[in-house]
Order: C-alpha cells, then sequence, then structure tokens
C-alpha cells in the first residue's frame, strides 16, 4: 500500500543522506521526498511517499525512528490527512484554438497559467497527486515540453499536528 | 581552562574514562599524537594496521562492557578501520573511532588523504559527527560516547578535520557530565502490562524453550537470566552471540541453535509451543527457512531495539526495553506466583523428549582418527584453561568447533565476529581482551586462513608484551568454504586450498615469540600445556588438523530446524532412533 510517511529532523548536514541511505541500503522504494526547513530553523520537514506491505512499512518507520536525527515521525494515512502535490507544465501552444482549449483546461483544474510566450503557455497547479496525473493526461503527449513535480506533502486534519 | 582541540580531546578521554586508544598516527592526526605524546593517563596502543585498532578495541569493548576507543588518521586510515567498524556494529557492540579529516577549508576539493568517511561510514555506523566548529567538540564526543554505549549499543565516529585539532587555537573547555538529545531517549522498560502478559503464557507453556541472545551479554543480564531459567525449569538454548549468558555446563542448557547447532536444541525449537526469545534477533543463520520456523509456537520477543522485534519473524508479544530491566520484572512476578514444586507433567515429557534428543550425541566426532581432530583441540584448550579463559575467534569452521565445545560458563568469555564474519577478527580482538584483563589466559582460536588476515598484530604483541595463545587449526583449507563446496558443489574444492604457506613457528618466532607444531595427537594435550605455562610469551601453537573434518550438525541454508545434515558417527546411532527422532 501506498504510505505518506511525515518527519521532523533536525536540520544538519547530512540528515538527509542517512535517510536516502536507508532506503537504498534495505531496498524500500521512494515515491517522492520532499524536504524544506520548518518555523524551527533547527528542525526540517520531511515527507516521504513509499510503498510497501504493512510488514515493511512497519519496518520503514521503526528503521526511520532509529536514526539519531529523526526527531519525530508520523504515517499521515493512519489517520485523516490532507495531501498536495505542486507541479509546473511547460506546453507546447501554437494557434488560436490550442491556446484556448489549454486555457479551458486550467479553469477545470483551477490550474494558473504563470508564464506565457508566443508558442508556449507554463501551468501552475497545486493538488493530489491523482489530480495531477489526470491533467496530464488531457494534454497531447506531443504538447508537454517539460514538467516539474514537488512530490506530496501531507498534513493531518483536525486538532492533531507533527510538532515537537 | 583554555585547551587547543587535540588537547580538549585528550582531556576529554580521560574525563570519560578511557583507559587505552587503539591508533594508527597520520597526517592529519598529528596534532592529537602531539597531545597525546604529552600525557600518560590515556595509554595508545599503535597497531600495525587500521582494521587491527578497530578489532582491538572492539575486543576490549566485548570484553569489559566499557566502549573501546580507536583513532585513525583521514583517508586510508579511515578506510581501513571500516572493517571493523563494520563489524561492531552488526555485534552491537560500545566503540568510538576518532578519525581525522584534511582541513575543513580543504574538504570537498580531493585533497591529499582526504575520503568521505561520513559518507563512507554512514551505513555501518550508529550514528557519526563531522566537527566543524572547536567550541562543540566537547559536547559531540560527549553525545558519541553516550550513543554507542545507550540503548542497543553501537560503533560511533567523530570526524575532526585538521584545523580543529591545531594547537593555536584554545577555546574554554568543561567536562560535559551531562548529555540530552531530543531525538534519541532509548525506552528502558518494557510495557508492565505485556511482561504481565508474557509471564502468563510463559506459565502455561507445555513445550516452551528459551532463546537467548547477544542482548544478554550486552545489557549484563546473565545473572537475571539464569533466575528466570531456573525457576521456570525450562530448556534453554544460545545463539553464537549468546553464548556464556547462561552457563555452558547447566543441565538446562542445550548448547548452541542454529545453522551449527545442537540437534537437541533445533528439534526443540521446531517443536516448542512458546518460544521466549531473550535479547537475539531471529538472524538467518538462527531461523533458516522462515516460513517452517517454530511452526507451534506462539512468540514472546524482548529486545531493546524496537526495529528488530517482528523484522524477520512475528512476535507474538512484543517487549521493548532492557532485556535486564525486563527479566527482573519478571524474577519479581515470578516470585509472587505460587509455582508448583516439580515440574508439571507436561514440561516433565517434554524434558523427557528432548533428553532422548540429547542422548544421540549429536557433537561426536572420531576419537581414533591418527590425524589431530579440531574438536579435540578445543576439548583440550577447555580442559587445560579449566574453562575460564577468554577465547576470541576468527571466521569459519574453527569458530564453529570453539562454539560447540567450549563450555562458556561466563558472560564476556566468548569473543567473535557473528555478525559480519570477519576473518582477521580473532588476535586484534585478543589484544583489546588482554589488556583489559593482564592476569587472565587469553586464547585466539583461528585458521590458518584468518590468522593471515591480521597476522601483522604480531608485532603489537610483542610491542606491548601481550602473552596471548594462538591456537591455529591449520588443516591447510579454508574449512568452511571447503566444507560448503563437498556438499554443494560436488567436491569442486575452488580455490580453498591454502597453498604455499609460511612456516608459522617461524614466523612466530621471527615475530619474537615462541612457536610451537603439533601434528601427532599424542603431542596435544602436553603441548597445550607447555603454551599456557609460558605465562609470559606469546606462543603460537600450529596445531595440524584433519583436512577432512565437517562441522555437524548443520541446517542447509534454507532447510527447517528438524532437518539436519548429522555426523557420521551420529548416523551410525540413527538405526536405534525412531522416526519422532528419539532413541527406541
Amino acid at each position: 500500500m501506498r504510505h505518506i510517511i511525515s518527519l521532523l529532523v533536525e536540520n544538519e548536514s547530512g540528515a538527509l543522506s542517512r535517510i536516502a541511505g536507508l532506503f537504498s541500503a534495505r531496498g524500500y522504494n521512494i515515491e517522492s521526498l520532499t524536504v524544506a526547513t520548518t518555523e524551527d530553523p533547527t528542525l526540517s520537514r520531511m515527507t516521504i511517499v513509499t510503498i510497501g506491505s504493512d510488514r515493511i512499512i512497519e519496518q520503514i518507520t521503526k528503521q526511520l525512528n532509529k536514526l539519531i536525527d529523526v526527531v519525530k515521525l508520523q504515517d499521515m494515512t493512519e489517520g485523516n490527512f490532507i495531501e498536495r502535490e505542486m507541479m509546473f507544465v511547460k506546453i507546447r501552444a501554437e494557434g488560436e484554438s490550442k491556446r484556448s482549449e489549454i486555457q479551458r483546461l486550467s479553469d477545470i483544474f483551477r490550474a494558473r497559467i504563470i508564464d506565457v510566450t508566443d508558442s508556449t503557455f507554463c501551468v501552475e497547479l497545486t493538488g493530489s497527486g491523482g489530480k495531477l496525473d489526470a491533467y496530464i493526461k488531457t494534454l497531447h503527449d506531443g504538447d508537454v515540453i517539460e514538467i516539474v513535480r514537488s512530490g506530496s506533502m501531507g498534513i493531518t486534519r483536525g486538532v492533531k499536528a507533527l510538532t515537537l | 581552562m583554555e585547551l587547543s582541540g587535540s588537547e580538549i580531546l585528550v582531556q576529554f578521554l580521560k574525563d570519560e574514562g578511557v583507559e587505552f586508544i587503539f591508533g594508527y598516527p597520520g597526517g592529519a592526526v598529528l596534532h592529537i599524537y602531539d597531545a597525546l605524546h604529552q600525557q600518560d593517563d590515556v595509554k595508545h596502543i599503535l597497531v600495525r594496521h587500521e582494521q587491527g585498532a578497530t578489532h582491538a578495541a572492539d575486543g576490549y569493548a566485548r570484553a569489559t562492557g566499557k566502549p573501546g576507543v580507536a583513532l585513525v588518521t583521514s583517508g586510508p586510515g579511515a578506510t581501513n578501520a571500516i572493517t571493523g567498524i563494520a563489524t561492531a556494529y552488526m555485534d552491537s557492540i560500545p566503540m568510538v573511532v576518532i578519525s581525522g579529516q584534511v582541513p575543513s577549508g580543504m574538504i570537498g576539493s580531493d585533497a591529499f588523504q582526504e575520503v568521505d568517511a561520513i559518507g563512507c561510514t554512514r551505513p555501518c555506523v550508529k550514528h557519526n559527527f563531522l566537527v566543524k566548529d572547536i567550541n562543540k567538540l566537547a559536547d559531540t564526543l560527549k553525545k558519541a560516547f553516550y550513543v554507542a554505549t545507550t540503548g542497543r549499543p553501537g560503533p560511533v565516529l567523530v570526524d575532526l578535520p585538521k584545523d580543529i585539532t591545531a594547537p593555536q587555537i584554545k577555546v574554554p573547555y568543561k567536562y560535559p557530565k551531562k548529555v540530552s538529545m531530543r531525538s534519541y531517549n532509548p525506552t528502558v522498560k518494557g510495557h508492565p502490562r505485556q511482561v504481565k502478559k508474557a509471564v502468563e503464557v510463559l506459565l502455561s507453556a507445555k513445550r516452551p524453550i528459551i532463546y537467548s541472545g547477544g542482548g544478554v551479554i550486552l545489557g549484563n543480564a546473565s545473572e537475571e537470566l539464569r533466575k528466570v531459567t531456573h525457576k521456570l525449569g525450562f530448556p534453554i538454548t544460545e545463539t553464537l552471540m549468546g553464548l556464556g549468558g547462561f552457563p555452558g555446563t547447566d543441565k538446562q542448557n542445550l548448547g548452541m541453535l542454529g545453522m551449527h547447532g545442537t540437534y537437541e536444541a533445533n528439534m526443540a525449537m521446531h517443536d516448542c509451543d512458546v518460544l521466549f526469545a531473550v535479547g537475539a534477533r531471529f538472524d538467518d543463520r538462527i531461523t533458516g527457512d522462515t516460513s517452517k520456523f517454530c511452526p507451534h509456537a506462539t512468540i514472546i520477543h524482548i529486545d531493546i531495539d524496537p526495529a528488530s522485534i517482528s523484522k524477520t519473524i512475528n512476535a507474538d508479544i512484543p517487549i521493548v526495553g532492557e532485556v535486564k530491566t525486563v527479566l527482573s520484572e519478571m524474577v519479581k512476578i515470578l516470585a509472587e506466583k505460587d509455582l508448583p514444586k516439580s515440574r508439571s507433567s507436561a514440561l516433565e515429557s517434554w524434558w523427557k523428549k528432548i533428553e532422548s534428543w540429547r542422548k544421540q550425541d549429536c557433537l561426536a566426532y572420531d576419537k581414533t582418527s591418527k590425524h589431530i581432530k579440531p574438536q579435540s583441540v578445543i576439548e583440550t584448550l577447555y580442559e587445560v584453561t579449566g574453562g575460564d579463559a577468554y577465547i576470541t575467534s576468527d571466521v569459519g569452521q574453527h569458530q564453529m568447533f570453539a562454539a560447540q565445545f567450549y563450555k562458556f560458563d561466563k558472560p564476556r568469555r566468548w569473543i567473535n565476529s557473528g555478525g559480519l564474519g570477519t576473518m582477521g577478527f580473532g588476535l586484534p580482538a585478543a589484544m583489546g581482551v588482554k589488556l583489559a584483563f593482564p592476569n587472565s589466559d587469553v586464547a585466539c582460536v583461528t585458521g590458518e586462513g584468518s590468522i593471515q588476515m591480521c597476522i601483522q598484530e604480531l608485532s603489537t604483541c610483542l610491542q606491548y608484551d601481550l602473552p596471548i595463545k594462538v591456537i591455529n587449526l591449520n588443516n591447510r583449507y579454508l574449512g568452511m568454504v571447503r566444507q560448503w563446496q563437498e556438499f554443494f558443489y560436488e567436491k569442486r574444492y575452488s580455490h580453498s586450498y591454502m597453498d604455499a604457506l609460511p612456516d608459522f613457528v617461524k614466523l612466530a618466532e621471527s615475530y619474537g615469540h615462541v612457536g610451537i607444531r603439533v601434528e601427532d595427537p599424542a603431542d596435544l594435550q602436553s603441548a597445550m600445556e607447555e603454551a599456557f605455562s609460558l605465562k609470559d610469551r606469546l606462543v603460537f601453537l600450529d596445531v595440524i588438523t584433519d583436512q577432512t573434518e565437517n562441522v555437524y550438525p548443520m541446517i542447509h541454508a534454507g532447510a527447517a530446524h528438524n532437518s539436519m545434515e548429522i555426523s557420521p558417527q551420529h548416523k551410525k546411532k540413527l538405526g536405534a532412533i525412531n522416526p519422532d527422532g528419539e532413541l527406541a
């Protein structure tokens, strides 16, 4: 099953390589990984999307917890949570009909066009991974020039939070 | 007090109570060596190769329970140390390795003798630190010792760029007595409800067995284990790392289990209805085929490392905590219970079955051979040392023979590389042990293959006057490799023969030691006695052993516990054994 694991880690050089190294050394999957500092400059927040059986996921969370740099960990998938991913797509947009079609599609997906040239659009879109996939599907293969995805981040619903 | 980085390091080691530091100098650690030179409290032992430094520190740690400390230079110094670090990591040995590094400003420039020591060691340390600020040096060292010695112990590396240790830069130093790390708080006490539940399951068991591992030794829990085992009256089997955790000569002890475990231990594992795992990690050499492992058992598992629980084998009653604390809790609960004076009838018939397995004498070997049998060497070693020596070993057949035939009654007497299986471990490890216990007998059981992997340390032994006894089981083969080739590769002995061996007697002599060769079984006893009578000399006992001997019993990789390859001597008795494995 697909799990989203959020971590608070010491904001130190090497912390990322320890976590990435753990996944490669033990043969676990990483679908995506995002990391940035938090409101506390000594902490980074990391979101890892991984796939595995219950047994593998249990090992992943235990092994991550064992790393000295990992301060706190939460498997988002165990409760209610919100997941978002951000994407930029650079699309070939030549000719009036194509340009308006892309604009229409973008409106449906609540995407924003953030850069325009006479032959391209750059579109920004936020949502679940599935929504981003669906948007890409609506585009013609030959029209996609470049895609940048941030990887997923997650936050729990309700009062509960992953903080110290 | 204002000190340089090097002085802080040395003063810190003193304050931390470090007696010995095993190391080898080089460019990046010259400032540190200069500081070491100006004091006598921390004794530096100059090894001949950095692998030896880490193994010696490791041996010291295993024998004493205190952290071992090694000091190596940057680049090749650090990479040479890695085998020893990985060895300690796999067996959870507390160790702190200080490595020199090129000056901070040159890191990343491919400088002379530069290697990313943090990156290289990352997968085989519990944690590592690169010190970038001299003001954080003392705290970082304290954290290194704290992490290495608490929770599930392990090696920690501290990488020190040369500018951090420079004599010109001095900062105030105060020994950090306390350390706190928000991200590291090992669990000590087991969950009370789980402990109570475990005791109830134990008391209702009909065919129980205790399976104890290295955690008992590391956690100094032998006394508690002995109490619980005696109180319950259960059979107990130990892993390779757990030998000595429970007295080897006690009737309740079935000996080692697993790939080369005893027949009775493995059969009991297969048939048990309750498995009580204490500080053991269900390694593949123990479990064999995990789908056929203890098929009828409810499994109770105590371990300090949550990640070890239900990793390969699912635990029905997991208890995360220190083995010592959890077992003492159990002792208390058991004391309050009214246990029947005599064993229950179920336990009585379980023991009867076990005794019938034991009677088969699975470790029997040919005592009439005209060649020296390796098993007889270990038996003789056991007799001559009164069963009370510190035994280190290398890796291979000799290691298994030592584990099977030397009955360790005390913890920390059996020192071997169990997890990583590092050839070359035995001799340097014995140096660490002998330094810690100069008045005890210390023997390194080795083979002609393993000993050559760190033989240069014979020179260190002369320099520091370490009268270790090297017991070389010389069969001119990489014995365990040969055994597997015999069983699984139709006797195609590919590169397992040790051709062009040195004359070990002359070699020992050229290193300034005593060498004795034994070829006739009739001379074995007297040669062993002579070796141990030379109290202040290192003796290299080169024992020419039978080339064809194999280690039995053997569970083939991936097989179940009840399907063992047994020795020819054991097979002879098979005619008298019924299909249940019992003697008729």
